[in-house]
C-alpha cells in the first residue's frame, strides 16, 4: 500500500509543534501501525533526518504506553484496542493518515508523539491502594469470600491500562473514566471498603489538581478506551464521592 | 574449593528459612531511616521489593525506563500464578511445588531457594488478595484455579488472562502508597547506566534521564537489581521492545558473576511471524493447554496442502491429525512443561508438517473442548444436548469467558476468527532462567549488589514451568529480599549518607559520557535496528532450540564479528543531550552484543542437554534431553574484559532432598 502520513513533531514541551508530511510507498497489510511507523523511523534515519518520537513497549495492548491520537480518533479506528494492536489492514491503498499525541493540558508533550502523563501516577498516589503492609502476615485468602459478580465487575474495572486514551477523546479533557475505574475496582471488593472514604476525595481532589476537566457524560471515553472500561465507572465514583461527602467522623 | 559461595543455610530443608531469618541481623527502625537503597527496575520484582523496603523505615530509590512503574513488562503476563494452597484438595503441598520445579528445572536449581519460593508461595496470594488483587472466584466467592504444564495439579489462581497485570498494579499500588509518605522517590524515564563500587560494595548508579539525557549520580548503602531478563538478545522476543540486559551486564562488567546465560526458555505458544517487518512475538497463554489441542495433520500431503492454502484445517478427518503431544507424552499430554512441548513442535515443523506458508506453524485446536463444555452447559441448564448449534453457541460462550481477550488479542493479529478455525501457534523466546548469580540472601558476588526476579538466576534452573516467574518476582521482592537485606544492611547504621563526589563517581560517570559520545559521533552507515536484527537471527538460528557445538562456534565468531562492526558502523542521529530514543537503544543492543557471545561460550561449554537447553550431540533414542551428571553444576561467568575471556566458576548443586532422576513427561 501507499499512503501519506501526516504527523505532529514538537521538539520539546516549549518548542513549537507542526504537522509534517511523509510518505511510505510499500506498507504490508499484515504490519502493525507501529511496524509501520518503524519502517518509515528506518527510512528517516537512512536519510540522515531525525526520527519520529513516540511511546511504546509491549507491543500486545497490555502496557498502555503507546498512545497516538489517529485520523481524530485515540489509538486509531478500531475498537477495543491499542495502537500496537492496530493493523495495517484497517487502511487503504492511497490513504492519508494524520497521527498526532493525546492533546491535553494535563498531559504536556515530551517530544513529537509523546506527552507526559505522570499527572495519572500522582492521582493513583493519592489514594489508589488499599494500606495494607507487604508483610504477607494477613489473614488467608480464601477467609475474604467475595461474590463472584462482584470479582468479575472488580477486574473488569481494574483491567484500565492507563494510557489516557479516555483524556485524549474527551472533548473537556477528563480523567473520570480512569479515576473511576480505579475507585470502583476498591469499590467492589470489601477489601477497599475501610478506606472509600479518603480514596475517593483524595483521588478526586487530586484529578482537579492536575487540570483534568469534568465529566458531562459525552461517552467517547467508554467508546475509545482499549480495555472497554464502562461509563457505569464514572456513575459508581460520583456516587462515592457524594456517601463520601456526607459521611463526617 | 570454588569462589562462590552459596550460603545455603544448613537444617533439614523444612527449616532453613525459618530458622535462617530467625538468627540474621536486623537493624532497628530507626536506624532503617538512615539508610538509602537503589532499586533499579519496578516491574513485579523490583517494585515489590520497593514498596517493602520503604515500608520497613529504608530510604527508596526507584529507576525505570518506562513513562511509569507501571508499564514494566510483567504485566503481560498471562497465565497465572502458582501457589501450593492446595484450594482445590486435589493432593498439592509445598513439597510437591518445590519438587515440580526442581524436576521442571530439569534438576539444574538450587534446591534451598526453591523450597523457600514454595513455602512462601502462599503468602502471595493472602498479601495480594488484602491489597484488592481481582482474582478469578468461583460462586461460593472462593478463588478459583486452573493448571499449568508440568504439574498434575490446580495450583495456579488466576485474574482472567492479566494476572501479570493485576499483579504488578497491586505492588504499584503499594509502591504508591510508599511514594505518598514519601519513602520512595521515583525516577521513572530514567536508565542505569553503571554500578558505582566504593571500598568493594555496591554504593550507587550513574543513570540517564532519558528526557533531557542529563547524566545523574544517585548513592544509596546497597542496590538491587530488578530488571528482568534478557531474552530480546534474539530481537524477536515476548519481551517488550525495551525490555533489555544493560543494567545486569554493567553489574557483569563491575564483578558481578553472569550465571548460566544460555538457560533461555522458548515457549511453545506464540503468533507466528508474518514478515520481516516484524517487531515483536505475541504470546498466547500456557493457560490455552488446558482446553486446546495441539496437532498437525499426520500426512504429508495434507501438511503440503494446507501450506499451499489449499486445505482448511478444519477439512481434515480426524484420524489424519496428529496429535503429537498426546501421543509421546500420554501422561501429561498437552500440558507437558514448555522446552517438551516446543521441541516437539520443532520436531514436526522440521519435518515438513507444519501448518502456514512458511511451515513454521502447528495447531491449537479449541473445537473439542467447545464441545466438550457445551455439552456440559447444555446439561446443567436442562437444554437439549443433542442440539448442535446449541452446544456450539454455549461451548463457545464458555471459552469467551476463559480466554476472551486471549481470542480477541489472535484475531486482532492473525484476522482470523480462533472460535472456528484452529489457531496458529509456534515457539518463541520468552524467558530467560539464566542471570545474575546470586546466593542465598540474593546478593551478587559484589556486596551490597543484589538481583531478584528474573534478572537473578536463581530458582528455575533449566527451564522454567508455567506462572512461577510472577511467583518469584513477587518472592523475592516481598518475601525474601525484605528479610536478608536487612544482614547486610546492619553494617551500615553507622555509615552515613554516601556522597556522590568521589572519584569513584567520577569514574563511573566518565565512563558512561565517553560511550554515549562515542555512540553519537560515530556516524557510521547502520541504525540499531540493523545490527540488533542480525544479532538476533545468529542468535535465533545458532543458539536456538537446538544447538550443536559446530552453530556455537560460529556464532561466536560471528558475534564478535558482528559487534566490531556495529562500533565501526551504528548510526544515531540527534544528540545525546536530548529525549533520543536511538541512542538508548544503541547502549543496549551493545550490550546484547557482549552478552550474546558469552551465552554461545556457556551454550557450547555446556556439553549436555537440560531443560531449554539442548545439544543435539546429547539426545536418547527417543530424541529428548540428555542430561550428564558432570554438569550438575551452575555455570558462573566471571567478567575479564572480551566475553571470550571470561573466566568460569561452577557451583555445584546437590540434591538431599529430591532424587535426581530422568525427568519424564510420558
Amino acid at each position: 500500500m501507499k499512503l501519506t502520513l501526516k504527523i505532529w513533531r514538537q521538539n520539546d514541551a516549549k518548542a513549537k509543534g507542526k504537522m509534517m508530511e511523509y510518505h511510505l510507498n510499500d506498507v504490508s497489510p499484515d504490519m502493525s501501525f507501529l511496524e509501520m511507523l518503524d519502517v518509515l523511523n528506518q527510512d528517516l534515519i537512512d536519510k540522515d533526518e531525525e526520527p519520529i518520537a513516540f511511546d511504546h513497549d509491549c507491543r500486545e495492548g497490555i502496557c498502555g504506553m503507546c498512545s497516538m491520537f489517529i485520523n481524530g480518533r485515540a489509538h486509531g479506528p478500531d475498537r477495543e484496542i491499542t495502537v500496537c494492536q492496530l493493523h495495517m489492514r484497517s487502511f487503504k491503498d492511497g490513504d492519508t493518515i494524520t497521527i498526532e499525541p493525546w492533546r491535553a493540558k494535563a498531559f504536556p508533550i515530551i517530544k513529537d508523539l509523546i506527552v507526559d502523563r505522570s499527572a495519572f501516577d500522582r492521582i493513583q498516589q493519592a489514594g489508589g491502594f488499599i494500606s495494607v503492609n507487604t508483610s504477607g502476615n494477613t489473614q488467608d485468602a480464601n477467609n475474604i469470600l467475595i461474590a463472584k459478580d462482584a470479582a468479575d465487575t472488580a477486574m473488569d474495572a481494574a483491567t484500565c491500562i492507563g494510557c489516557g486514551a479516555c483524556v485524549a477523546s474527551c472533548k473537556n479533557s477528563s480523567a473520570m473514566l480512569f479515576v473511576g475505574a480505579k475507585v470502583s475496582q476498591y469499590a467492589l471488593l470489601p477489601q477497599g471498603q475501610v478506606e472509600a472514604v479518603d480514596r475517593v476525595k483524595n483521588m478526586v481532589a487530586q484529578m482537579d489538581l492536575e487540570g483534568f476537566g469534568n465529566c458531562t457524560n459525552t461517552g467517547a471515553c467508554e467508546v475509545e478506551c482499549p480495555k472497554g472500561i464502562s461509563l457505569e465507572n464514572i456513575a459508581r465514583m460520583n456516587r462515592e464521592l457524594v456517601k463520601a461527602n456526607m459521611i463526617k467522623f | 574449593m570454588s569462589v562462590l559461595d552459596s550460603k545455603v543455610p544448613k537444617g533439614p530443608i523444612n527449616d532453613k528459612w525459618t530458622t535462617y531469618k530467625d538468627k540474621i541481623n536486623l537493624v532497628n527502625p530507626a536506624n532503617k531511616r538512615l539508610i538509602d537503597v537503589i532499586v533499579v527496575g519496578t516491574g513485579l520484582a523490583g517494585g515489590s521489593a520497593a514498596a517493602t523496603l520503604a515500608e520497613l523505615g529504608y530510604n527508596v530509590k526507584t529507576f525505570c525506563f518506562q513513562d511509569s512503574p507501571r508499564r514494566a513488562h510483567s504485566i503481560a503476563a498471562q497465565g497465572g500464578i502458582n501457589a501450593a494452597k492446595n484450594y482445590q484438595g486435589d493432593g498439592d503441598s509445598t513439597y510437591r511445588l518445590f519438587y515440580d520445579t526442581v524436576k521442571g528445572g530439569d534438576y539444574r536449581s538450587r534446591e534451598a531457594n526453591v523450597h523457600r519460593l514454595a513455602e512462601v508461595s502462599v503468602n502471595i496470594i493472602d498479601q495480594c488478595v488484602a491489597q484488592g488483587v481481582p482474582f478469578a472466584r468461583d460462586y461460593g466467592g472462593l478463588l478459583d484455579n486452573r493448571s499449568f504444564g508440568g504439574v498434575l495439579v490446580s495450583r495456579t489462581f488466576y485474574a482472567k488472562g492479566q494476572t501479570g497485570q493485576q499483579l504488578l498494579l497491586g505492588a504499584y499500588s503499594a509502591m504508591n502508597r510508599q511514594i505518598g509518605r514519601g519513602k520512595i522517590k521515583p525516577y521513572n524515564r530514567h536508565e542505569m547506566l553503571d554500578v558505582v563500587i566504593v571500598d568493594g560494595k555496591a554504593r550507587g548508579i550513574i543513570a540517564r534521564n532519558l528526557v533531557t539525557g542529563e547524566i545523574e549520580r544517585h548513592s544509596a548503602h546497597a542496590v538491587v537489581l530488578g530488571t528482568g531478563g534478557y531474552g530480546n538478545a534474539f530481537y524477536l522476543s515476548t519481551y517488550a521492545m525495551g525490555s533489555n540486559v544493560t543494567a545486569a551486564w554493567k553489574a557483569h562488567k563491575r564483578g558481578a558473576f553472569f550465571a548460566n546465560p544460555c538457560f533461555t526458555q522458548i515457549h511453545p505458544t506464540c503468533i507466528p511471524v508474518s514478515g520481516d517487518h516484524q517487531s515483536k512475538l505475541t504470546l498466547m497463554s500456557e493457560s490455552l493447554r488446558n482446553d486446546g489441542r495441539i496437532w498437525v495433520p499426520a500426512k504429508l500431503e495434507d501438511a503440503k496442502a494446507i501450506q499451499e492454502g489449499k486445505l482448511k484445517p478444519t477439512k481434515i478427518a480426524e484420524e489424519d491429525r496428529d496429535y503429537f503431544l498426546e501421543r509421546r507424552y500420554p501422561a501429561f499430554g498437552n500440558l507437558v512443561p514448555r522446552d517438551v512441548a516446543s521441541r516437539a513442535a520443532k520436531e514436526r515443523c522440521d519435518a515438513g508438517f507444519g501448518v502456514n506458508a512458511t511451515g513454521e506453524a502447528v495447531y491449537l485446536d479449541f473445537a473439542a473442548a467447545i464441545q466438550r463444555y457445551g455439552k456440559e452447559q447444555a446439561h446443567v441448564k436442562g437444554l437439549d444436548e443433542n442440539d448442535a448449534a446449541l452446544v456450539t453457541k454455549l461451548g463457545k460462550e464458555m471459552i469467551k469467558s476463559k480466554y476472551g481477550n486471549l481470542f480477541q488479542m489472535y484475531e486482532k493479529i492473525i484476522d482470523e476468527n480462533p472460535y472456528e478455525t484452529p489457531m496458529m501457534i509456534f515457539p518463541a523466546v520468552h524467558y530467560t532462567m539464566g542471570g545474575i548469580w546470586v546466593d542465598y540472601n540474593l546478593m551478587t558476588t559484589v556486596p551490597g549488589l543484589y538481583a531478584i526476579g528474573e534478572a537473578n538466576f536463581s530458582d528455575h534452573g533449566a527451564n522454567r514451568l508455567g506462572a512461577s516467574a510472577l511467583m518469584q518476582g513477587l518472592a523475592d521482592g516481598y518475601f525474601v529480599l525484605p528479610y536478608t537485606i536487612g544482614d547486610y544492611l546492619a553494617d551500615d547504621i553507622r555509615t552515613g549518607p554516601i556522597s556522590i563526589d568521589t572519584p569513584e563517581f567520577d569514574e563511573a560517570e566518565n565512563n558512561v559520557r565517553e560511550r554515549l559520545d562515542k555512540l553519537i559521533n560515530n556516524k557510521g552507515k547502520y541504525s540499531v535496528d540493523h545490527f540488533h536484527k542480525r544479532l538476533g537471527k545468529i542468535m535465533w538460528n545458532k543458539c536456538g532450540m537446538s544447538r550443536n557445538a559446530k552453530d556455537l562456534k560460529e556464532a561466536i565468531n560471528e558475534i564478535a564479528a558482528l559487534r566490531k562492526e556495529f562500533w565501526e558502523d551504528v548510526k544515531i542521529p540527534g544528540r545525546a543531550d536530548e529525549y533520543n530514543e536511538e541512542l538508548a537503544k544503541a547502549g543496549r543492543v551493545a550490550d546484547f552484543l557482549e552478552l550474546g557471545e558469552l551465552f554461545a561460550k556457556d551454550a557450547l561449554e555446556r556439553e549436555e542437554s537440560c531443560g531449554g537447553h539442548f545439544r543435539e550431540e546429547h539426545q536418547t533414542e527417543e530424541g529428548e534431553a540428555k542430561r550428564r551428571k558432570e554438569f550438575q553444576y551452575v555455570a558462573a561467568w566471571e567478567y575479564k574484559g572480551e566475553p571470550s575471556d571470561a573466566v568460569l566458576h561452577k557451583e555445584d548443586l546437590k540434591y538431599e532432598d529430591i532424587e535426581v532422576k530422568e525427568r519424564s513427561y510420558k
